[in-house]
């Protein structure tokens, strides 16, 4: 799977795409979100402040509780600020 | 009807109003919001302001966000243009367009656009103070309520 982060998750988990096989286990958003965490300590930092950490799944807004499979993109980014 | 676009470089409001109601003359009213970098956050002055935005995405949202207005103000077409990159202030940022045969609509049509995209497409600021220092804009609340008023997209 394709994961994507954005403003400040890029800058903490220190890059803006990684491809990852889909961890034994890992079934949702929220899943997967745990499981990222282990990866370092900037993806630990990314995700710390889980209540201001938004999910896409195939460029969908999508909750904690959404399926994810080997074959989505997945992007992270804190709540949008544009306009 | 439904013009979406995402762009560095700066828009030409006369020619987007041009396009907007070319070969046409059902349209009885045009609302308009263009947003701006402004010079100041928080008191402290800024330098510039970058936008960022996720490819793909962002254009899918805008459209979704359009053709919503499009068919909740009965909307003869509108225009959404947001730029990406770095902005010194006092550059324009957003262009919302919406036209419709009366005002109401086309006003309405206008604040429901920019409410929407505030709160629902994938862009995020960073200002650049002159001390060097750079900062993400937090989310604002007020955008949320702004948002919810119009009840669920």
């Amino acid at each position: 799977m394709k994961i994507l982060y954005f403003a400040w998750l890029r800058e903490r988990v220190g890059c803006g795409e990684e491809d990852v096989a889909l961890p034994e286990g890992v079934a949702t958003v929220g899943q997967l979100v745990t499981w990222l965490r282990g990866r370092s300590p900037g993806h630990e930092a990314a995700f710390s402040q889980g209540r201001l950490v938004r999910c896409a799944v195939n460029q969908d807004f999508a909750t904690p509780d959404a399926p994810v499979t080997d074959h989505d993109e997945i992007a992270f980014f804190p709540p949008v600020t544009g306009g | 009807m439904v013009r979406v676009v995402v762009q560095s470089a700066d828009f030409d409001i006369g020619a987007e109003m041009a396009a907007l109601t070319s070969g046409r003359a059902d349209i009885g009213g045009i609302g308009s919001f263009i947003g701006t970098v402004r010079d100041t956050a928080h008191g402290a002055r800024i330098v510039s302001m970058t936008l960022e935005h996720y490819p793909g995405m962002t254009e899918r949202a805008m459209t979704q966000i359009a053709e919503a207005a499009v068919v909740r103000f009965n909307l003869l077409g509108c225009t959404l243009i947001h730029r990406v990159g770095p902005l010194p202030p006092g550059e324009n940022i957003v262009l919302v367009l919406a036209a419709a045969p009366h005002r109401q609509a086309a006003l309405e049509g206008a604040a429901f656009l920019i409410d929407w995209l505030k709160t629902k497409a994938p862009f995020w600021k960073k200002e650049r103070f002159v001390d060097g220092s750079e900062a993400w804009v937090d989310a604002r609340e007020e955008d949320d309520l702004a948002a919810t008023r119009w009840g669920v997209l």
